[in-house]
């Protein structure tokens, strides 16, 4: 019998350091598989943010830059416009992207830069410690929300690929979920289409990724699973925002 | 080549060009403006690219991706723009990546005005940034300088795989003089492919590069400090620059001061010599490496009763003047701020209350 299931070429043999029943791995896993069929590996260049993924040049065998705390689309820009050879993405958390980095998210999908961002959205701060994010849910704890978000002083939570969809240069902008395998598959298919764009020097891609943080949440994975599914997903729906084909 | 008549910004923005940078990222800030509008018209003419950013954040980061992808790369800005790349100049240097930033200096601290200043000399010198880092900042004089010195400095960026800063101010960004662009500071790009990440397809071994700045091992953190120390040393030894003004004399004073002020200072000079007062200028071209054995040498010849740092500023490079003359000599300093640029007389009458 023929092998049906290995490694993508892209991974590279070491062991994440990510929490057990983080979907960080999964994601990792898809990216991994997008540059291995669409065979770019030699001309890819990854860039790292700061957050839990800090560390995701140690998982791809590819190029890798390591950027500050939200600039990373501010980093891919310097990269792809003066190597529009290159394939480029930047892999980023939801303190990293909706937070400090949020001016430049923002202006790089306006700009229509041909780059592919993953956007990892659990909902909290991984890396420091379950710290309030931009995404965090109304009434949900984090370190610096003890009693739970309360939206009168901070606002409601930010939905990224509602905003980015929002914009009138043209991009590929889509919200997607690790929750269950039918979502993994369905996320798989966006964040390759995702890189095809760049690769066909179409357009901005954007991939949102509801993923849960067990740690943080103080859940156990499969209950994470279970809260992502019922809390964030009526929130944050699932689907593309935008389409470089509108 | 004949000598044209040009105004420093564009002079600027015209010899990175002519040193082989096509590749141009800004935010606008006066006063220096002129650089990005002079650059968006040349650089499409020579395939190059421009990208005007939304801010300084953002385009430091620019600059640290198109440097990690092995290109040259340059932006220009002033003090409160500078401000903002600190940051990025930061990972910049933990990263060990080359890039020429030019700070053409307005008035501060804080919005300040936008009058040419030398008051980013310490942020320029000492950090700006955090962190344990040096940037190599070259202070030039005049339009001439200019121009040398931004072609010199990627050549400098990448010998040393280290952000570079051309110092100017406002005066020497506004105005207009004859300059001359020199063929031989025209530099090849060194050889990137041991560190930059410009895909595994290009190089001959098919190794992944890595351009970061995070160490978590201590060890290594520390190592990673110790490459760049012995990078600064070297500097120390390697790329001091100065010019001595009026020094084979028995000076009574040595004047030390750099860029625009400096000229102030030749000009005073000029006129007390012929009162028969001899006054000598160290004027360092190199801010760090600071040209330290050779200002305290010439301090301390035997003629020489003080040393007075001139600057446009409340006081700031006359520290490591203080430090290098070690209290051989009494070290005064006279300066001013706010765009105010010392007259001639000023000085003299300055110069006059140390040799009476
Ligand atoms: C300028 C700056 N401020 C703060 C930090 C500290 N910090 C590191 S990771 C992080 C939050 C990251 O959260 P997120 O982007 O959601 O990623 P996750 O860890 O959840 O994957 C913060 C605030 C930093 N490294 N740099
Ligand atoms: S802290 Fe959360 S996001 Fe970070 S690795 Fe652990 S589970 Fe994943």
């Amino acid at each position: 019998m023929g092998k049906t299931f290995s490694k993508p070429n892209v991974l590279s043999q070491n062991y994440t350091h990510y929490c057990p029943g983080c979907t960080h791995g999964i994601v990792h896993r898809l990216v991994a598989e997008a540059i291995d069929e669409l065979d770019i590996q030699d001309r890819t260049v990854g860039i790292a943010p700061v957050g839990c993924a800090v560390m995701a040049y140690n998982y791809f065998d590819c190029d890798f830059q390591e950027a500050a705390h939200g600039r990373a689309p501010a980093m891919a820009t310097g990269i792809k416009r003066v190597r529009p050879d290159l394939i480029v993405f930047t892999y980023q958390g939801d303190g990293d992207l909706a937070s400090i980095g949020m001016g430049e998210i923002i202006h790089a999908a306006n700009r229509g830069e041909k780059f592919t961002v993953i956007f990892i959205n659990n909902a909290i701060y991984g890396m420091t410690g379950g710290q309030m994010a931009p995404t965090t849910m109304p009434g949900q704890r984090a370190t610096t929300a003890p009693t739970g978000r309360d939206t009168d002083q901070t606002g409601m939570p930010i939905r990224m690929a509602n905003l980015l969809g929002e914009l009138v240069t043209p991009g590929y902008v889509t919200r997607q979920a690790v929750l269950k395998p039918q979502q993994v598959n369905k996320a798989k298919k966006a964040i390759k289409k995702a890189f095809q764009y760049q690769v066909e020097g179409k357009c901005f891609s954007f991939v949102e990724v509801v993923s849960t943080c067990p740690t943080n949440w103080g859940m156990t994975p499969l209950n994470a699973l279970k809260w992502a599914e019922e809390t964030l997903l009526p929130y944050y729906e699932l689907g593309d925002y935008k389409t470089p084909e509108e | 080549m004949a000598k044209v008549l040009m105004k420093g910004n564009e002079a600027i923005g015209e010899a990175a060009i002519r040193a082989g940078c096509k590749n141009y990222f800004a935010y606008p800030i006066t006063p220096q403006s002129e650089v990005a509008e002079y650059l968006v018209k040349r650089l499409p003419e020579e395939g190059g690219v421009f990208l005007q950013g939304e801010s300084e954040v953002a385009v430091g980061y620019m600059i640290f991706g198109a440097s990690g992808a092995g290109e040259r790369v340059m932006t220009t800005s002033s003090s409160p723009g500078i401000s903002l790349m600190s940051e990025a100049i930061s990972y910049i240097a933990a990263a060990q990546c080359p890039a020429v930033f030019v700070n053409i200096m307005r008035g501060g601290p804080g919005l300040g005005g936008i009058l040419p200043s030398q008051g980013d000399y310490f942020q320029a010198t000492k950090g700006g940034g955090h962190g344990d880092y040096r940037l190599l900042v070259l202070a030039p004089d005049g339009v001439q300088e200019a121009v040398e010195m931004t072609m010199q400095a990627f050549g400098l960026a990448e010998k040393y795989r280290n952000p570079v800063m051309v110092l100017g101010d406002g005066m020497i960004g506004q105005m207009m003089e004859p300059v001359e662009f020199p063929d031989d500071l025209k530099s090849e790009p060194s050889n990137k492919d041991d560190w930059a990440t410009n895909g595994m397809a290009t190089r001959k071994s098919k190794k992944r590069n890595l351009v970061k700045s995070l160490f978590l091992d201590p060890t290594e953190l520390n190592q990673n400090n110790l490459i760049l120390k012995a990078k600064y040393e070297q500097m120390r030894k390697e790329e001091v620059q100065f010019e001595l003004y009026n020094a084979d004399t028995d000076y009574q004073v040595m004047i030390t001061s750099y860029g625009t002020m400096s000229r102030v200072c030749r000009t005073a000079i000029d006129m007390l010599k012929k009162e028969g007062i001899e006054v000598a200028m160290f004027r360092p071209k190199t801010l760090f490496p600071f040209p330290e054995q050779e200002v305290h040498d010439a301090a301390i010849k035997e003629s020489c009763k003080s040393v007075i740092s001139i600057e446009m500023s409340m006081g700031q490079m006359v520290e490591d003047v203080q430090r290098c003359v070690m209290g051989k000599r009494p070290v005064e300093f006279y300066g001013e701020c706010g765009g105010e640029i010392p007259s001639p007389e000023k000085i003299i009458e300055i110069i006059k209350t140390l040799v009476k």
